[in-house]
């Protein structure tokens, strides 16, 4: 631990090997997984209290506290924090890297045992079923068998979905932000726009650029310049930026004369910092295959038909464009018709995608509620 | 509306009278959970909402209820036949776009459904009409006809004609008017469709 400790948040973690191998949706098997994640306050006498996070697509498992990569703050501070809906003095809070991620978990970048180099591509590709596999042979390592709630936004409420499905047995409550349960083909339009952004990038080198020593930065900043846009909502660019010029008067070339353009450079140029290429492909490869009703024959409420017991919290934002209202419709739809117990409202915001990552007043006491509530039938003070 | 003024609606009140403790209710417009949370404290039921406003959904949910933004014509559809031993609609039958669609709902899902609604049939609608000519504006019906969601008003009469149609049964029937407490009446007398302001229905099917 690099960074400085919140002793309010009581952190725990490091890196789990997980206990025999993990078996992939793709037929593969990973032999040695290890899996890196965060704990924020104390697993209760009755294992009660426990609380699983899933990060989204470019998250990582330092959700609160300080990042030891650049010190900012975790990604979900505004939720996650003494008297906030998740507290560490009452809740144990479990987030974990993604396997295929790059932030400590096994993926793309990580050592292939059996040729001492970088998997690259020779990783197997993983799903978000695979994802959740994963965490709960991280629970298990953790002696955590039941979970109070699992919570996430946007990917992290795809594997919320997931978990629901799989191991509803394992759950008490669930809330999925901001989320599908499948993949558009617009999603997987912009997916692929990244992925092509990469692989266009002669850096790139098929996957291998461990072995030349550089990364390919201008193709994932691209990627993630195009996905950005994808993450706000057009009345958010217009009212941060409008058309806003960067220096007094038009450069009369291909600089970032307005401020959106020099803004979104800053982001691409800042990703590249912090995030591999090759798990930007994996990571959105799975999103793309997620398609939970699949596995039922296309009736998404077989796949909550186990999880009736489950308190079900799903929450939307006005102005998403990426995963919209009726995404969000048809999983409640699905819940209702399995007879799950479900909440679901849809919060007023011209924040786009990411309003979820951002101080949403409606968002945090809606959380309160649907949290203290389930916290009370599940007996945690 | 505070818990305590909560308690005091006599409309609330006729309503907990009816519905057994520990009972699977679901309020269809339920609007920031008052009625919800009142049976979820008295009654000790397992109580479910739904309601079209998403601000009044927030509130539901801040307060721990278990609601789902949603309309009384499209969402009731999802729910599975009798997940709940009562539907509760409050007050919205009249703004429902399609009212013999939903009460037929109602019964699919729940085994009993309490129904409460402005009868038009009260003598003050009828001297509004009839002598001064202007839609009514009365304590149940407070708003001016270009401001009311009110979209299918009934009398008395219209409603029981219409459980006839649905083959539903009448188990129990109150009338309700300007805060007084709930009175029993066979919503079948002539007279009652003069006299009640407002009408409470227990509803269940028959056979």
């Amino acid at each position: 631990m690099n960074a400085e400790k919140d002793a309010t948040l009581d952190e725990g973690g490091g890196v789990a090997r997980l206990a025999g191998p993990l078996r992939l949706d793709s037929g593969a098997r990973l032999d040695q997984v290890e899996i890196a994640y965060r704990t924020y306050g104390r697993l209760n006498a009755d294992k009660s209290n426990a609380v699983l996070v899933c990060h989204a697509l470019t998250g990582d498992q330092h959700v609160a506290g300080r990042h030891p990569v650049g010190g900012k703050p975790g990604w979900w501070t505004q939720v996650i924090g003494p008297g906030l809906p998740l507290d560490p003095q009452r809740h144990f809070i479990i987030c974990s890297n993604v396997v295929g991620g790059c932030m400590g978990s096994t993926g793309p970048s990580s050592i292939n045992p059996e040729t001492g180099k970088p998997w690259g591509l020779s990783f197997p590709v993983i799903t978000i079923p695979d994802m959740v596999r994963a965490q709960a042979l991280l629970l298990d390592h953790l002696g955590v068998e039941t979970l109070f709630a699992v919570v996430g936004g946007s990917m992290g409420g795809m594997q919320v979905l997931q978990w629901a499905a799989d191991y509803p047995e394992r759950l008490f409550s669930a809330v999925c932000i901001a989320a599908t349960a499948r993949h558009s083909a617009q999603n997987i339009a912009f997916h692929e726009v990244g992925r092509q952004a990469i692989m266009a990038d002669p850096s790139w080198n098929s996957g291998d650029y461990a072995s030349l020593g550089g990364r390919p930065e201008k193709g994932l900043a691209v990627a993630r310049m195009a996905a950005h846009i994808t993450y706000l909502s057009e009345a958010a660019l217009q009212r941060k930026f409008g058309r806003e010029l960067q220096r007094d008067g038009l450069s009369w070339g291909f600089d970032a004369d307005f401020q959106v353009e020099s803004y979104l450079r800053h982001q691409g140029a800042t990703f590249v910092d912090r995030f591999d290429a090759n798990s930007y492909l994996y990571i959105t490869r799975a999103m793309d295959y997620f398609d939970l009703a699949a596995s039922y024959d296309g009736v998404l409420a077989e796949a909550f038909r186990r999880a009736r017991h489950v308190q079900f919290c799903v929450l939307s934002f006005t102005s998403d464009w990426l995963y919209p209202t009726p995404e969000s419709r048809d999983i409640v739809r699905a819940l209702n018709a399995s007879g799950a117990r479900a909440s679901f409202v849809e919060i007023d915001s011209d924040k786009g995608h990411d309003a979820f990552l951002l101080d949403e007043p409606v968002m945090r006491s809606v959380l309160a509620g649907f949290l203290d509530a389930a916290g009370s039938a599940r007996g945690l003070a | 509306m505070s818990p305590a003024e909560a308690a005091r609606r006599e409309d609330f009140r006729a309503i907990l009278g009816l519905v057994k403790p520990g009972a699977r209710v679901l309020d269809i417009g339920c609007g920031e959970g008052a009625l919800l949370e009142l049976l979820g404290h008295q009654k000790q039921v397992d109580g479910r909402g739904l309601e079209i406003q998403p601000a009044n959904v927030a509130l539901c949910l801040a307060r721990g209820l278990a609601v789902v933004q949603g309309d009384a014509d499209h969402d009731l559809d999802d729910f599975p036949t009798r997940a709940f031993d009562y539907a509760i609609l409050s007050q919205t039958l009249q703004t429902v776009r399609q009212p013999r669609h939903v009460l037929s709902e109602l019964l699919r899902v729940a085994e009993r459904a309490i129904v409460s609604f402005p009868n038009f049939g009260h003598w003050r609608v009828r001297w509004s009409l009839m002598i001064r000519g202007r839609m009514p504006m009365t304590g149940a019906l407070p708003q001016a006809w270009w401001e009311t969601e009110n979209i299918h008003l009934c009398t008395l009469r219209d409603f029981t004609q219409l459980c006839e149609a649905l083959d539903l049964s009448i188990e129990a029937c109150a009338a309700l008017a300007d805060g007084k407490p709930a009175r029993a009446i066979d919503p079948m007398r002539a007279i009652e469709n003069w006299r009640a302001e407002q009408a409470l229905f227990l509803l269940s099917r028959k056979g």
